[in-house]
């Protein structure tokens, strides 16, 4: 038989007005890597909340036996004395603070008087960093290391807990393809002595690489619990549960008209760091977009495409920027965004809480910010041709939401990507420099933005295209550029593309550069 | 009303109970002497510099819950300038020029260096409350200097009385001016509505409207009455209302007064929509001086002398209103009809207190918890926990 870890049974969840979790049933068995996908709003991350204490006993009806026992969770420190640790998709990190010190926040290593021995805490943090195989001090500050790094400190610090269930929410949604591998090789490694994880993922590559078993949410309800012995799922398997019906095609077709006017070149441009202007973060990055074109710009992270992109907009990033930039044939000096915005340039963000949307801020508020003007006289605000506007846009980006006057922190995370690639469109740009469209959104919203990228392209815009993920830029753009660590390494058509060609661009341009230094 | 329709209206104007609430207890406590015509009338006056400045300080509350700490300074110097002007023989229209030029120049000062040169706003103004208490009573050589200039004291103190019409008790020019700013409102409210009809626009319900507009207007023409039984329309009251309706306006119905909130909304994102987040700081805290020294001619008009004490914690009065007016502490959201309701709460309750007898020390102690009281209120009910 079977040995259970886990066993959550007729879970149900209710928020006032909606049903959170239905009835849902997950089993999870010792030693085994668990995935939960759904769509964005299904209850993945409600179901967790309810398994680490996070949502406390009393507040949701059914029932958790833990390693054979019934367990009633009140807060986070309940689960994690049993061993069960949640990893949020969101770091829980303090910046300013070192390894050793995040690693044991909350849990220090102290003597009766509540004075902490530093010895010991650095000690331990050495010896779990050495287990996710993170070659840095643990007396680093948390921001001078990457968002990869990070990633497996947070682990490390799960592993200091003594963990037994490691629960991971999109631990890789932020990492590049490379790290993201590395993490799941060592939670296979880790599954090697035993740990069992459960992770919520929207990259169905990574479930069928790493996950033993795949359950699925649907609107709060169980669908479905495959098992992956060979580690070989079909996909399309997996988004037919997911969305409920089969998506034939994940990305829409579209007629390829690409134009012959060049619409945005930039040439031999140059970009340093802000702080540390000595380092060169792109260098002679030469490029060109067609009208009714997507280009597609695929690296790892750190390559220096969100920062080209930043920087040929208005210099909204670096130092010591070389180089022309040409819109519509014509050569432009930008001074900043406004000025970027004003020549018909638009820039959306990969970060959309952070650098894209006011979330306090209503969506029709949101939709015309890029570009008030518009539905202004003289400095004066009409509101009702802005709502009208933003009404206009919420329709035909179909955004769901009861109202335009909903507060955009309030959306799910592919209707604030609706949001934002509506305020660039209402800035009415030619061209549009997306980046990462497609992060942390599901299988539906992500048809849905391409849909839109489709749109943008007939109306004869001219798209660039920033991603980390090969499938949707070999399924969407009519040309791809590659980069690695701030050069152009390769350029290749539709035609031409395939992700061996690219994966092996970035290599042999790591392995070049490995020889001459 | 169904339960759910209740609850969302007492959400909403929670603040407009709470000063319904409060003005009617102290009405009782003070045996009526609250409502009294003159009590009414020296109501909106007496707090002049809190309904005006906390209009200016609501936009560097908006830009990210930052606030200006040396106001009360500001106002200071400029009430000193004025009435160190006026009794060297100036005329009044060069003092109050020289006062507002000087809270200008301070205003561009200090908006300068907290926009462009990112100096902490609460660092910056903290050093500009030592810097203008101690100018002012450079200018004041530490002494209290009275103001007697006539035509000063009529532009800013003076009553509206027409000649013939009115008398000390009986100013039916207030009661005129009061029917037509009504009418004015009414037509508002209709047209308005008319419009959104037109553009096919969801409205509320009609009787709703209606509702709203007969309380507003009957408010006014209560008011009117009270001032009609008290020497008729302040002058001073002009000036309030002139920057609270221009501030209401800036700040709902402008481009560059959608951008206080964009950039307290999150910073970032304005930047990158092309809005220039250091203008917007520039302007929040040029027109926060700016107001502060005009407050500085109001105050020195109604007080009719100026120390070197004058204003001080002037400046925590401001905040106090925009808080209580449901200004979030994070930034990015606040109006400034709110900011008005925090403001003439603490002034009834300031003005209840005192027409009742309560000692200093005790008033210190209520508007602190009405302070507390009410930024826990909106901070509970609207499950705000910071900006994370």
């Amino acid at each position: 038989m079977a040995d259970i870890i886990l066993e959550m049974k007729e879970i149900t969840k209710l928020y006032p007005g909606v049903k959170a979790l239905d009835n849902v049933n997950l089993q999870v068995e010792r030693g085994e890597i668990h995935a939960l996908v759904g769509e964005n709003g299904a209850g993945k991350s409600t179901l967790m909340n309810v398994l680490s204490g996070t949502i406390p006993f009393g507040q949701y009806t059914g029932q958790i036996k833990y390693n054979g026992e019934e367990c009633q969770f009140n807060n986070i420190h309940d689960s994690e004395a049993k061993g069960i640790v949640i990893i949020h998709q969101e770091l829980a990190l303090i910046p300013e603070l070192t390894i050793a010190e995040n690693m044991f926040l909350g849990n220090e290593r102290k003597n009766g008087f509540g004075k902490i021995n530093w010895d010991e805490t650095y000690h331990q943090a050495d010896t779990q960093m050495q287990r996710v195989g993170l070659k840095e001090k643990s007396t680093v500050l948390i921001k001078d290391i990457g968002t990869g790094k990070q990633q497996l400190v947070e682990i490390a610090k799960a592993l200091s807990k003594n963990v037994k269930l490691l629960i991971l929410d999109e631990p890789t949604s932020s990492l590049n393809e490379e790290d993201s591998k590395m993490l799941l090789d060592m939670l296979l490694d880790f599954k090697k002595e035993g740990l069992t994880s459960i992770i919520i993922t929207h990259k169905l590559n990574e479930v069928a690489y790493c996950a033993d078993k795949i359950t699925i949410l649907r609107d709060g309800a169980t669908i479905e619990t495959m098992d992956n012995p060979d580690h070989d799922i079909d996909e399309e398997r997996i988004i037919k549960g997911m969305v409920g019906r089969e998506l034939t095609n994940r990305f829409p077709a579209r007629e390829h008209n690409v134009g012959k006017e060049v619409m945005f070149e930039a040439r031999n441009w140059t970009v340093y760091h802000p702080v540390y202007t000595e380092k060169c973060v792109d260098h002679d990055i030469s490029f060109h977009v067609n009208k009714g074109e997507i280009v597609g710009f695929s690296g790892l992270q750190g390559a220096g495409r969100t920062e080209l992109a930043m920087s040929l907009f208005g210099k909204s990033y670096g130092s010591k920027i070389t180089g022309q930039e040409f819109i519509g044939g014509k050569e432009v000096h930008l001074k900043n965004e406004h000025d970027a915005i004003q020549h018909g340039l638009a820039y959306a963000t990969e970060d959309r809480k952070v650098n894209g949307l006011v979330l306090s801020d209503s969506i029709a508020w949101n939709t015309t910010m890029a570009k008030l003007e518009k539905v202004s006289n003289n400095g004066i605000i009409d509101v009702q041709a802005e709502n009208r506007a933003a009404e206009e846009f919420a329709k035909a980006m179909k955004t769901k939401t009861p109202s335009i006057q909903q507060l955009v922190g309030n959306l799910s995370g592919g209707n604030q990507q609706k949001v934002l690639l509506s305020k660039w469109m209402f800035a009415e740009p030619d061209v549009l420099i997306l980046d990462e469209p497609t992060r942390g959104i599901d299988v539906g919203a992500k048809y849905e933005i391409y849909c839109i990228m489709n749109d943008m392209v007939a109306q004869g815009k001219a798209v660039v295209m920033i991603s980390s993920e090969l499938p949707e830029l070999l399924g969407m753009c009519d040309r791809i550029y590659v980069m690695n660590e701030g050069e152009m390494v390769g350029e290749f058509t539709r035609e031409e593309a395939t992700q061996e060609k690219i994966m092996s661009a970035i290599l042999s341009s790591d392995k070049k550069e490995a020889k001459e230094a | 009303m169904k339960s759910q329709d209740l609850k969302a209206f007492i959400k909403k104007y929670t603040m407009v109970i709470a000063l319904v609430i409060v003005f009617i207890f102290f009405t009782i406590l003070t045996e009526q002497r609250l409502v009294l015509a003159q009590n009414v009338s020296n109501l909106l006056l007496q707090n002049a510099y809190v309904l005006v400045m906390a209009c200016g300080m609501l936009l560097c509350i908006l830009t990210g819950g930052n606030v200006d700490l040396s106001i009360g300074s500001t106002l200071c110097l400029s009430a000193a300038l004025s009435a160190k002007l006026l009794s060297s023989g100036f005329s009044a229209p060069v003092a109050i020029i020289v006062s507002l030029l000087v809270s200008a120049i301070i205003g561009i000062w200090q908006g300068y260096l907290i926009g462009y040169v990112h100096i902490p706003p609460f660092i910056c103004t903290l050093a500009g409350m030592f810097l203008f208490r101690g100018l002012a009573r450079v200018v004041l050589n530490s002494k209290t200097i009275s103001i007697s200039n006539e035509s000063f004291l009529n532009l800013f103190t003076s009553y509206i009385q027409i000649p013939g019409l009115d008398e000390n008790k009986n100013c039916v020019s207030a009661l005129i001016i009061g029917i037509i700013v009504a009418i004015v409102v009414a037509m508002l409210f209709f047209t308005t509505r008319r419009k959104q009809i037109k553009n096919g626009y969801p409205t509320g319900s009609f009787s709703s409207m209606i509702v709203k507009l007969v309380i507003i207007d009957a408010l006014i023409i209560l008011y009117s009455i009270k001032l009609m039984q008290y020497k008729g329309v302040p002058v001073m009251l002009i000036w309030i209302l002139a920057v609270v309706l221009i501030f209401a306006f800036l700040t709902s119905s402008t481009v560059f007064g959608r951008y206080f909130y964009a950039v307290g909304g999150n910073e970032k994102a304005t930047k990158l929509s092309g809005i220039d987040p250091r203008k917007v700081y520039f302007v929040a805290y040029f027109l926060m001086s700016f107001l502060a020294g005009l407050s500085g001619l109001l105050m020195g008009a109604r007080i009719g002398s100026v120390d070197g004490s004058m204003g001080q914690s002037y400046e925590m009065d401001a905040i106090a209103s925009c808080f209580i007016g449901g200004a979030s502490a994070y930034g990015g959201s606040g109006t400034v009809p709110g900011i008005m309701v925090g403001a003439i709460l603490l002034g009834v309750i300031n003005q209840g207190m005192s027409i009742y007898g309560l000692s200093d020390q005790w008033q210190y102690v209520v508007k602190g918890a009405v302070l507390l009281a009410a930024v826990v209120f909106d901070v509970v009910s609207n499950h705000k926990t910071g900006k994370s």
